[in-house]
């Protein structure tokens, strides 16, 4: 039988601020294991994805199995086991954005960065992926770079922006 | 706070707002599409430019939610006027605070649709792309601060809320918004009034009550937008309905997309609670409701009642069969209500006027109004909230502005990937729940995408198939292997490679999955295949010609 976890299981080994955070979630929302997914926000925002070690600290102090955390991980699309690059260029992929070239942005993005959706650069500076629809439809199509939304994205623009993004 | 004290304070919140009215309020947008245009670093310009000019007595300046017409942002709007300024930005607001609150006299090129109209409108309620409308669930958006609770109380907040505690029993508000016969506004367009009543009937002492801001559809941002705009509203419509049903614990699941509706529906939480107005023993009653907000985690297939109730419980979000319905058995066994963001907000305009009114707007099966999002080729994209049975000529041309380039229009896609395509034929359909299921089409949340000819209906039935097939939870086989088999064949008619065995077998295949789904996802995955293949027929054909 699993004993109760107490504030000791989580007691964070290496003074990592980022897992004080969690740790810290981890207590604010009781040790429940239905507190998963809020945990796991919490941890995909500080690291930008979610390490192996994190999970494994996450599932010490949730008292879960791994197997029920990493297939909630899996699952939703909002976390990732890697990393997703220094720099990112989210590309919406929406109805609006398709109905107005976003397919045509991402073979650019191909063509001139060989980074497909999902790809990161070898030297991790820049990642590529995709969204189903950011809601800013209004505005299509959208790219966002690293967080800032760039409304009526031209194919053009967007590879300038991302090489002054990407250069030293 | 006790119901005294409210009242006072919408009355001092009141009065304030009357004795600003001689002055000038100038509106910020700062929704989503705004605030990617920049709308931001305009509301810091414009608090400068009216501190540099001694103004601050005179000018109240409040961000604000979305104002609707996204494309033309970022907008400011100058009350007691009216009067829109469209793509204002740092560098363009000095001659328009002069004009507008100095001089008093518009700039005319300045204006809202002033590059397309040729006299574009001073007071914008009397453009035609407001005109048409009728805000019910949008009614205070792009007109109050949804970061201040005040903004919300001087503009008839919480008095919704008040009367149902202190003059109405669940049985009264159940049969108002029966009476109302508002309608699901989450696609399925279920009576809202039956689904209380069976809640309220299950006896339980825990009950909960859900709010489904877990708006997947690509191409719909309405919830989004009033979630930003009026995050208080939601609420009070989600206490209500709380109240109503027996439930004292409630949860707001929003999606992991939407970082600004989380944190201002977060802190409309906070602000209810400092008044009195969420929390234990609401405004001194016997009634405690709690709320807490989950964030959604990227899976389309959580918008599916059963789905979202497994991942609040913070697990994979799959479905289960139904029955049990959530009514009987949902969170954690319990008893559960769960409504959708806009229905929600339908609620206490309802309350306030009686479900009467509600009732006499719209059709006679579909009541009340319904916001679209209209997006794609069209020029005016935006927000829009119109009576139900509204057509769709009416929103497209008359609303929307028409097609860019006097395109000619070829279809609209409503409810997303569950949805289907509208031909150019039927412009004249009335937009309601019936009409559109009669097209092969369906409501959906209310994402409306406008096609012109340069959109191909294969590819576009080959996107949405990719998009189910890549949401599929995989729980159950007729959705995880034939959206598969689906996409694959339209992939390979898309190629030119497609026979006309290819085709029957697609045709075969859909019904197939529609009827053996496990839930909504699949059954309405083959939607768009079936309403392209029914109205576009040709496109196909003119694919497979080739090979045979």
């Amino acid at each position: 039988m699993n004993a109760a976890p107490t504030v000791k299981d989580i007691e964070p080994v290496k003074a990592d601020p980022r897992l004080k955070l969690i740790a810290a979630k981890i207590k604010k929302e009781n040790f429940k294991p239905d507190s998963l997914i809020e945990v796991l926000h919490i941890a995909q925002n500080a690291y930008g994805y979610l390490p192996m070690n994190v999970l494994k600290y996450i599932t010490k102090a949730l008292h879960l199995p791994p197997a029920r955390v990493y297939s909630t991980v899996s699952f939703y699309h909002f976390f990732s086991l890697k990393s997703k690059g220094d720099h990112t260029c989210l590309v919406c992929t929406g109805t609006a954005c398709y109905v107005k070239g976003a397919q045509a942005i991402l073979n650019e993005i191909e063509k001139t960065f060989s980074l497909r959706p999902g790809q990161v650069s070898t030297d991790n500076k820049l990642g590529v992926s995709v969204a189903r629809c950011i809601g800013a439809c209004g505005l299509a199509p959208v790219v966002v770079l690293d967080e800032e939304v760039q409304a009526r994205a031209s194919t053009t623009e967007i590879v300038e922006k991302i090489n002054k993004m990407v250069a030293p | 706070m006790n119901r005294q004290e409210l009242k006072t304070t919408i009355e001092a919140e009141k009065n304030k707002l009357d004795l600003q009215k001689t002055k000038h309020r100038i509106c910020v947008c700062c929704g989503a599409g705004c605030i990617s245009s920049g709308s931001e670093a305009l509301l810091k310009k414009l608090q400068e430019e009216v501190e540099t000019r001694g103004l601050e007595k005179d000018v109240e300046i409040i961000p604000t939610g979305c104002m609707g017409p996204c494309n033309q942002g970022p907008l400011v709007k100058f009350q007691p006027e009216n009067t829109i300024y469209q793509k204002v930005d740092c560098n363009n607001i000095q001659p328009v605070v002069q004009a507008q609150v100095v001089e008093n006299k518009p700039i005319e090129n300045m204006l809202l649709f002033s590059d397309s109209r040729s006299k574009p409108f001073v007071n914008a309620k009397d453009d035609p792309f407001y005109k048409k409308q009728l805000k019910i669930a949008l009614q205070d958006c792009g007109d109050i601060n949804p970061e201040k609770i005040k903004d919300y109380l001087s503009h008839d907040g919480y008095q919704a809320l008040d009367k149902v505690l202190f003059e109405m029993s669940p049985e009264d508000v159940i049969g108002e918004i029966k009476h109302s016969r508002i309608r699901g506004r989450g696609g399925a367009g279920y009576p809202t009034g039956l689904k209380w009543e069976t809640v309220y009937k299950y006896v339980s002492p825990e009950k909960y009550m859900i709010c489904n801001g877990d708006e997947g559809d690509p191409g719909a941002f309405m919830d989004r937008s009033v979630l930003e705009g009026n995050p208080h509203r939601v609420l009070e419509g989600m206490i209500i309905a709380a109240y109503a049903v027996g439930a004292n614990k409630g949860y707001a699941y929003i999606r992991g997309e939407y970082p600004l509706a989380i944190k201002r529906f977060e802190l409309a939480i906070k602000q209810a609670k400092k008044m009195g107005l969420l929390g234990s023993h609401i405004l001194g009653t016997e009634f405690s409701f709690d709320v807490e907000v989950r964030i959604g985690a990227g899976a389309f297939v959580c918008g599916e009642e059963t789905a979202l109730i497994a991942s609040v419980e913070g697990k994979r979000g799959t479905p289960k069969p139904r029955p049990p319905f959530p009514a009987e058995s949902g969170l954690w066994g319990k008893p559960t209500l769960i409504n959708n963001v806009e229905t929600l907000a339908g609620i206490a305009p309802i309350i306030n006027k009686g479900g009467e009114w509600y009732s006499e707007i719209g059709t006679p099966k579909s009541a009340g109004t319904k916001v679209f999002a209209l997006a794609g080729k069209i020029n005016y994209a935006g927000l829009i909230e119109v009576p139900m049975g509204t057509t769709l000529r009416e929103i497209i041309f008359e609303i929307g502005g028409g097609m860019p380039g006097g395109e000619d229009f070829k279809a609209a896609q409503t409810g997303g990937p569950s949805g289907g395509c509208i031909p150019a034929e039927y412009l004249d359909v009335k937009m309601d729940y019936e009409s559109l299921i009669s097209l092969g089409s369906i409501m959906g949340s209310g994402g409306l995408i406008i096609m012109d000819k340069s959109s191909d209906m294969v590819d576009v039935a080959k996107y949405f198939m990719e998009f189910s097939m890549d949401e599929s939870c995989g729980k159950c086989v007729p959705c995880r292997v034939g959206t598969k088999m689906m996409f694959d064949l339209l992939q390979k008619i898309c190629n030119n490679k497609g026979t006309r065995i290819d085709l029957n077998r697609l045709e075969e295949l859909a019904v197939y999955v529609k009827e053996a789904s496990l839930c909504g996802l699949g059954a309405s995955a083959p939607n768009p295949l079936l309403s392209t293949l029914r109205h576009f027929k040709q496109e196909y054909e003119n694919r497979i010609e080739k090979e045979i």
